[in-house]
C-alpha cells in the first residue's frame, strides 16, 4: 500500500507542476485536463485507501518513506500515518477539490476580463490558477497524511502559502493584495505559536514522531516548566495551548479570525475549497490528531472551548449585517469553525471531525452556489441588488436551499446530525466553561438560521432589485458549474445520517482519537443513541430545532413581509449595528495597535537609529569631525611669510636641542 | 692674528641680523631676498673660516658653488618678484597671504 499512499499526494503535485511550469505549452485545455486528472487519481486512490481501512479493517499504517536527516537523535523524515481519521480527511479533501476543479473551468472561463490588457500577471492566469489549486491539494494531503510534526508543519505552511497566492490571485487589485498580506501576517502570528509548540514537543519528548510523542504524553503531564521565573506551568498545557494558537490562526478563531472574511477577495472556487471546506479545517484536524496530548490538559481544553464558543457566537452575529453574498457565507464559516472548536474543547473530537466533514460538503456547496449567482449577476456581490433569482437560476436555487437547510441543521440533513451532536456533547461535558459554550452554541443555532435565510430570501425571493442590463442577461451557468453543485448537494443531504452511527458512536476512529475516561460528554450522548432516525426524533425534544425554525421564520418575516422592521431596528440600535458592522472593531484595533504600533516603531528606528545614529553620528559625524579638525588647524596657516620662516627657525632650533640632549 | 672664534662670531652675527631682518621686515619683499642672501653669506664665512682653520680647500670650493647658486637664486627670485608685482601690483609682504587657510 505504501506506493499507493505515496501516489496520492504526488498525483496532485504532478498536475500542479505541469500546469504551472508548462502553462504556455499545454494551453488552457491541457492545464485543466492534467490537474483534474491528477486530483481525480488522488481522489480515486483515496477512496481505495478508505475502502482498505474502513471496510476491510486494515490496521493503521505508520511508516516513514524518506529520512531527510538525523540530528541529535531526532529524525526528520517524510512519513505517512494512515488510519480511519486520515482516510476520511483525504477523501473529503480530494473529493471537494475535484468538484472545485471542475467548477473552476466555468468560473474562470473569462478570467481575461479581470486583468488589464497585455498585463504580464494576466498571461496564462487560467493555467496558473489550476496549478495553485492542485498545489493546494498536494499540501493539504501532506498535512493530513503526515506521521510527524515536521511534515505537519511543512503542509501547514504550504497551505498557508497557497492560500496567500490565491487570495491575491488578482494581483492588480489593491484590495486583493491587502487581503493576502493580511492573511499571511495573521497566519504568521498563529504559526509562531505553532512552531513554539513543536519546539516544546521536541524539547520535552525528544522526538517528532506522533506515536513516540503520544507515548510520552502522560510523563509530560507530570512535568512542569517555568517560562517566567517563579511561575510553574504544566508542560502539556503549554504545548497544547501553543499548538492550538497555530490552529487559531489556520482555523480562524478569535482573535486571529480577521483574515478569513477578507480572503473573500480571491476567486470564489478557492473560497469554497480553501476558506470553507479544507484548509481552515487543518486546525480542527490537527487538534483531533493530537487528542492523546490534549486529553491530558484540562486547561487547554477549557481555553479551546471558550475561544470556540466566542467565535461561534460573535461571528454569527456579524453575519447578520453583512451585505456581500460571499462575506455572509464567510462569517457563517467562522461561526461553524467555532462549533467545531467547541466540540474539540468538549473532548468530542469525533463530533468535531464529523461536523468538519458535513460542513465541507454543504459549505463548499453554498460557496459554489454563491459563485454561480455571482457569475449570473455579472460579478455583482451585493445581496441588496439581487432578489427574485429563483426563476432564473432554478438549480442554484434548489441546491442553495439544500445547503442552507444543512447549515442551519434541518432535521435529517447532514448538518443537523453533526451540529446537534456537538450541542448535545457540550451539554453533557464537564470541562470548565461548558455552560457558557452551551449557551453560545445554542443561541448560535438561531443566529445561523437567521442570517442564512436572510441571505437566501434576499437573493432568491422578493422583488427583483437588479438593474435592467443585468436582468436581460440572467441565465444559469453551464454544466461545469451545475454539475458540482448537484454532486455536492447529495452528500450535504445524506452523508450525515449514513455515517453518524459509526463515526460518532461506533468505533470508527478506533485508536486515532483518544478520550480520557473522565471526559464523558460524547459518551453520554452515545448512551441515548439508537440509530439516525431516533436521533432525529429525539431532536424534537430539545430546544435547538425550534430555535432554528424561529430563525428562519424571523428572517422571512423581517426581510420578506415587513422590510421596514430591519430598518427600524437598525436605526434604534445603531450602536450595536455599528459594532457588528465594524466587526467588533477588531480590524481597527489591529490596524491602530499592531499596524500603527509597528509603523511607530519603524518610525522611531528610522529617526533614531538610521537618521540620528548611523547617518548623523557615524557617517556625517566622522565627516564633521574631520571638518572641525581642519577648521582648527587652518588657523596655523596665516599666509604670512615670516610666520613660516619663524616655524622653520623654531624647527631647526628644536632639532639642535634634540641633538644636544641626545 | 684673528682667531676662528671671531670669524664664527661674525658669521653668527650676520645670520642673526638676516633672521631679524626677515622677522622685522613686514613691508618690502626685496629686503627679504637681501636677508636670504645675507644668510648664505654668513654660511659662506663659516665655510671659509673652517677651511682656513682646518687647511682644507674643499670648503672654499663649496663657497664658490654657493655663490653661484645664490646668484642664480637671486635672478630667479627677482624674476618671480617682477611677475608677482605685475599680477598683484604690490610687493607688500603683509598683503601677500594667499596661503592663508
Amino acid at each position: 500500500m505504501e506506493n499507493l499512499y505515496l501516489a496520492i499526494p504526488l498525483a496532485s503535485l504532478f498536475g500542479a507542476i505541469v500546469a504551472g511550469f508548462f502553462s504556455a505549452q499545454i494551453g488552457r485545455k491541457g492545464a485543466h485536463s492534467v490537474t483534474i486528472l491528477g486530483v481525480g487519481i488522488s481522489f480515486i486512490l483515496s477512496l481505495v485507501a478508505l475502502n482498505h481501512h474502513v471496510f476491510n479493517d486494515a490496521a493503521a499504517y505508520n511508516d516513514s518513506v524518506y529520512v531527510w536527516m538525523v540530528s541529535d537523535n531526532i529524525r526528520f523524515e517524510v512519513g505517512f500515518l494512515i488510519d480511519n481519521l486520515t482516510v476520511m480527511m483525504m477523501s473529503v479533501v480530494t473529493g471537494v477539490s475535484l468538484m472545485v476543479h471542475i467548477y473552476t473551468i466555468g468560473y474562470m472561463e473569462d478570467d481575461l476580463h479581470n486583468w488589464p490588457k497585455e498585463s504580464l500577471a494576466g498571461t496564462n492566469s487560467y493555467q496558473r490558477f489550476f496549478s495553485y489549486i492542485s498545489l493546494f491539494t498536494f499540501s493539504m494531503l501532506m498535512l493530513v497524511m503526515s506521521n510527524n510534526f515536521m511534515q505537519l508543519f511543512f503542509g501547514w505552511e504550504a497551505v498557508g502559502l497557497v492560500s496567500y497566492l490565491l487570495i491575491g490571485f488578482w494581483s492588480v487589485r489593491p484590495t486583493a493584495v491587502y487581503a493576502n498580506l493580511k492573511a499571511f501576517l495573521v497566519n504568521r502570528v498563529g504559526d509562531f505559536g505553532f512552531i513554539l509548540g513543536i519546539a516544546a514537543v521536541v524539547m520535552y519528548a525528544g522526538s517528532l514522531d506522533y506515536y513516540e510523542v503520544f507515548a510520552q504524553a502522560e510523563a509530560m503531564s507530570e512535568q512542569s516548566m517555568s517560562i517566567f521565573s517563579g511561575h510553574e506551568w504544566s508542560v502539556i498545557s503549554v504545548i497544547c495551548i501553543l499548538l492550538f494558537v497555530g490552529a487559531m490562526g489556520k482555523s480562524a478563531q478569535i482573535p486571529l479570525h480577521v483574515w478569513l472574511p477578507d480572503s473573500m477577495e480571491g476567486p470564489t472556487p478557492i473560497s469554497a475549497l480553501i476558506h470553507a471546506a479544507t484548509m481552515v479545517t487543518a486546525g480542527i484536524f490537527m487538534v483531533t490528531r493530537m487528542s492523546p496530548l490534549y486529553e491530558w490538559s484540562d486547561a487547554a481544553l477549557s481555553f479551546i472551548i471558550i475561544i470556540g464558543s466566542l467565535t461561534a457566537f460573535l461571528m454569527g452575529l456579524v453575519g447578520i449585517v453583512q451585505n456581500d453574498i460571499k462575506r455572509v457565507v464567510a462569517y457563517s464559516t467562522l461561526s461553524q469553525l467555532g462549533y467545531m472548536t467547541v466540540a474539540l474543547g468538549a473532548s468530542a473530537y469525533s463530533a468535531a471531525v464529523f461536523h468538519l466533514m458535513t460542513h465541507a460538503f454543504f459549505k463548499a456547496l453554498l460557496f459554489l452556489a454563491a459563485g454561480s449567482v455571482i457569475i449570473a449577476m455579472h460579478h455583482e456581490q451585493d445581496i441588496r441588488k439581487m432578489g427574485g433569482l429563483k426563476k432564473y437560476l432554478p438549480i442554484t436555487y434548489w441546491t442553495s436551499l439544500i445547503g442552507s437547510l444543512a447549515l442551519i441543521g434541518f432535521p435529517g440533513f447532514s448538518g443537523f446530525f453533526s451540529k446537534d451532536a456537538i450541542i448535545e456533547a457540550v451539554h453533557h461535558s464537564t470541562i470548565p466553561g461548558h455552560e457558557f459554550a452551551y449557551m453560545a452554541v445554542l443561541s448560535g443555532v438561531f443566529i445561523t438560521a437567521f442570517y442564512s435565510f436572510r441571505m437566501f430570501f434576499l437573493v432568491f425571493h422578493g422583488e427583483e432589485r437588479m438593474d435592467k442590463h443585468t436582468k436581460e442577461h440572467l441565465h444559469e451557468p453551464g454544466w461545469v458549474v451545475k454539475g458540482p453543485l448537484i454532486a455536492l448537494a447529495v452528500p450535504s443531504v445524506f452523508i450525515g445520517g449514513f455515517t453518524i452511527g459509526d463515526m460518532l458512536f461506533g468505533d470508527y476512529f478506533g485508536s486515532a482519537v483518544y478520550i480520557a475516561e473522565n471526559h464523558t460528554g460524547l459518551a453520554e450522548v452515545g448512551k441515548h443513541f439508537h440509530g439516525a432516525w431516533a436521533f432525529v426524533e429525539h431532536a424534537f425534544a430539545g430546544p435547538a430545532i425550534y430555535l432554528a425554525a424561529l430563525g428562519v421564520f424571523s428572517a422571512w418575516f423581517i426581510y420578506m413581509k415587513q422590510p421596514e422592521i430591519a430598518e427600524n431596528t437598525k436605526r434604534r440600535f445603531i450602536v450595536i449595528y455599528n459594532l457588528l458592522d465594524r466587526k467588533y472593531y477588531f480590524d481597527d484595533f489591529n490596524s491602530i495597535v499592531f499596524g500603527g504600533g509597528s509603523r511607530n516603531l519603524g518610525d522611531r528606528l528610522w529617526k533614531v537609529g538610521d537618521v540620528m545614529f548611523i547617518d548623523g553620528l557615524l557617517v556625517n559625524g566622522s565627516a564633521r569631525l574631520v571638518g572641525w579638525f581642519a577648521g582648527v588647524t587652518r588657523r596655523l596657516q596665516t599666509g604670512m611669510l615670516y610666520h613660516y620662516a619663524f616655524a622653520m627657525i623654531i624647527g631647526v632650533l628644536m632639532l639642535f636641542a634634540i641633538g644636544l640632549v641626545v | 692674528m684673528i682667531g676662528l672664534t671671531s670669524y664664527l662670531t661674525l658669521g653668527a652675527i650676520l645670520f642673526a641680523i638676516s633672521v631679524a631682518g626677515i622677522f622685522l621686515n613686514r613691508k618690502n619683499i626685496v629686503v627679504l631676498l637681501m636677508c636670504i642672501e645675507l644668510m648664505l653669506l654668513a654660511a659662506n664665512i663659516n665655510f671659509v673660516a673652517f677651511s682656513y682653520y682646518l687647511n682644507d680647500l674643499s670648503g672654499q670650493v663649496f663657497v664658490f658653488f654657493i655663490l653661484t647658486v645664490a646668484a642664480a637664486e637671486a635672478a630667479i627670485g627677482l624674476a618671480i618678484l617682477v611677475t608677482l608685482f605685475r599680477s598683484r601690483h604690490t610687493i607688500d609682504v603683509e598683503e601677500l597671504d594667499s596661503l592663508k587657510g
